[in-house]
């Protein structure tokens, strides 16, 4: 059995298989496998006995529920207006030039991905980002360097 | 009310013992405990307003073993960020909340949607609930409360869309009536309130109503916490009496040179200097679920409204026609208004199409983008035409 296949059926057994789990598992794989691709889609399709289009449908409704190939570290630099406001221009190009991609794009060895998002809930610590779940305030542009220095070396 | 300072104030973050207020319910009868929120005249702290101890009230008197209590996470509103800090320093209260209203209205089941971008706190708000589940079971109180995440959407901030949203699918709002008591979660009746909403219900059983009422206006009772962002010495999270205006809170909060507060997010309204004195933040002036952001005059407001166009654009659930071509379109007319690409005359098309947007929208979304368009627009008519 592949290997999404034998994933989403473990996620099928643990959250259960009625409507209201399709968004914890798609949850869950994203979190596991940073997107959802086509073919885990149809099984989660197939598990939860639905059309794969209405999984389509759903997942393609949330920005977090990537469709499309993301990296295993998908930075998110807040948008809106007070981080704007406190330098995220600044934030951004600062990792795209450390990583060599720009906003929406994913690094060559598909460790990275860069998004724009809007407001994160760190207006007053801005500019403010998420690297996966976890965030990062008060950003600089020595600050971010570091960080990315880090992730780099994981 | 010119002397009058700001008033601080310390009830969500203090260190009331959710445990007592939690043996003081059980003693209550439902009705008692709603009638205590309805004399508190707590009104909802996401936004909207409405009066909590009336949504008790009417979720109460709904006939029906199965109910239910949602606990409204989704903080999506640009410039705000309380809830996330409420989660993380008094996330017992939020619970007690939510099993305080599940006894008063006949539910047994709660359900808290945390927004995606605050999933780094789940780890945590799930070893305080399983300490707040076992302490519901030494009191003998049946009521259980799961997690749903969201996944980056705004839209899933509007009630309905939420309930869309833990049901499984797109977040898309529906139609309204029913409301959530009558038809909410799983079709059930359903009362949903605010993170903040919430633990001010447990403060006010705590502190009795009268405490809370005394403070705020009549038609804003009480305190707020506000997240307070942008061109400030001092931003952070304040819990602050109701019933200021513009011009206490610029006095306390601005940098000296604050030319305009934009209060309660990309969905509230501009307040520019001229208005600072008139205008009261509370419901019967400027209302906000708390988000306050303030504007120095080196501030470019076109760059604000076009950051609220694009974020409205991208928000929108794109079901009706209204909202979903009018944010389009307000985005796209400002821009060339501002190239020199169109007349100048055109801005007031574009007012026109967004009080069109609010008659015609279907949800809360469509119908507010115009709060901000038009009073930006408004007042600061030059910086979006040169
Ligand atoms: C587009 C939109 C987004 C919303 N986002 C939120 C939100 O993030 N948090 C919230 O508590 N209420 C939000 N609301 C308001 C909710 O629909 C609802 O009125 C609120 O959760 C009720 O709780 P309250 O009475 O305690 O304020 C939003 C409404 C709209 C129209
Ligand atoms: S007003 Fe906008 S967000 Fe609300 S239902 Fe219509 S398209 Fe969706």
């Amino acid at each position: 059995m592949p290997d999404q296949e034998k994933l989403v059926k473990e996620l099928a057994d643990k959250h259960g298989r009625k409507r209201e789990f399709l968004l914890p598992i798609l949850q869950e794989l994203v979190y596991e496998k940073n997107y959802l691709t086509d073919e885990s889609m149809r099984y989660v399709a197939k598990e939860l006995n639905i059309s794969a289009a209405d999984v389509y449908g759903t997942a393609s409704f949330y920005t977090f529920l990537d469709t499309e190939l993301r990296g295993k570290y998908v930075i998110r630099v807040c948008k809106t207006i007070s981080c704007s406001m406190k330098g995220k221009d600044e934030i951004l190009h600062v990792i795209c030039d450390t990583l060599k991609i720009d906003v929406g794009e994913t690094t060559l060895d598909k460790k990275f991905s860069l998004l724009a998002t809007n407001c994160i809930g760190w207006c007053h610590k801005a500019p403010a980002m998420l690297i996966n779940d976890i965030p990062f305030i008060e950003l600089t542009p020595s600050k971010v360097t570091k960080i990315l220095q880090d992730y780099i070396k994981r | 009310m010119k002397a009058q300072k700001i008033k601080r104030v310390d009830l969500i973050f203090d260190s009331t013992s959710t445990k007592e207020v939690l043996v003081k319910a059980i003693k209550m009868k439902p009705e008692e405990i709603i009638q205590e929120v309805l004399d508190s005249g707590l009104r909802g702290r996401g936004g909207a307003g409405f009066p909590t101890g009336l949504k008790w009230k009417y979720a109460a008197s709904e006939k029906g073993a199965v109910k239910y209590i949602v606990c409204n996470a989704d903080e999506g509103e640009p410039g705000t960020f309380k809830d996330r800090q409420i989660l993380e320093d008094a996330p017992r209260k939020v619970y007690a909340g939510m099993a305080i209203a599940g006894r008063a209205i006949g539910a047994k089941q709660g359900y808290i949607y945390l927004r995606g971008e605050y999933r780094y706190l789940l780890f945590k708000l799930m070893e305080e609930l399983v300490f707040f589940h076992s302490r519901l079971k030494e009191l003998g109180y049946d009521f259980n409360i799961q997690f749903r995440m969201g996944s980056g959407a705004y839209i899933c901030g509007e009630e309905s869309a939420l309930f869309e949203s833990i049901e499984g699918r797109r977040g898309e709002p529906r139609n309204k009536p029913p409301f959530p008591t009558v038809s909410g979660l799983f079709g059930k009746p359903t009362v949903i309130n605010n993170v903040e909403t919430l633990v001010y219900t447990v403060e006010i059983l705590d502190h009795g109503a009268k405490h809370f009422k005394e403070m705020g206006t009549s038609d804003s009772r009480g305190s707020k916490v506000f997240s307070i962002s942008g061109d400030t010495p001092k931003p952070g999270i304040y819990e602050l009496e109701l019933g200021m205006t513009v011009e206490r809170f610029v006095e306390e909060f601005g940098d000296g040179d604050t030319k305009a507060v934009q209060v309660g997010g990309a969905s509230g309204f501009c307040v520019p200097r001229k208005k600072f004195r008139e205008t009261i933040i509370g419901f019967e002036g400027v209302p906000t679920g708390g988000s306050m952001i303030l504007f120095n005059s080196s501030r470019s407001m076109y760059n604000l409204l076009h950051n609220y166009l694009d974020f409205f654009d991208e928000e929108s659930c794109g079901q009706c026609a209204p909202c979903r071509v009018g944010c389009q379109q307000l985005l796209q007319g400002v821009v060339s208004v501002k190239a020199g690409e169109k007349d100048s005359r055109y801005l007031d098309e574009l007012v026109k199409l967004a009080k069109t947007m609010k008659i015609a929208s279907k949800c809360g979304l469509g119908q507010s983008v115009g709060n901000a368009f038009r009073t930006i627009v408004e007042h600061f008519r030059e910086e979006i035409i040169y």
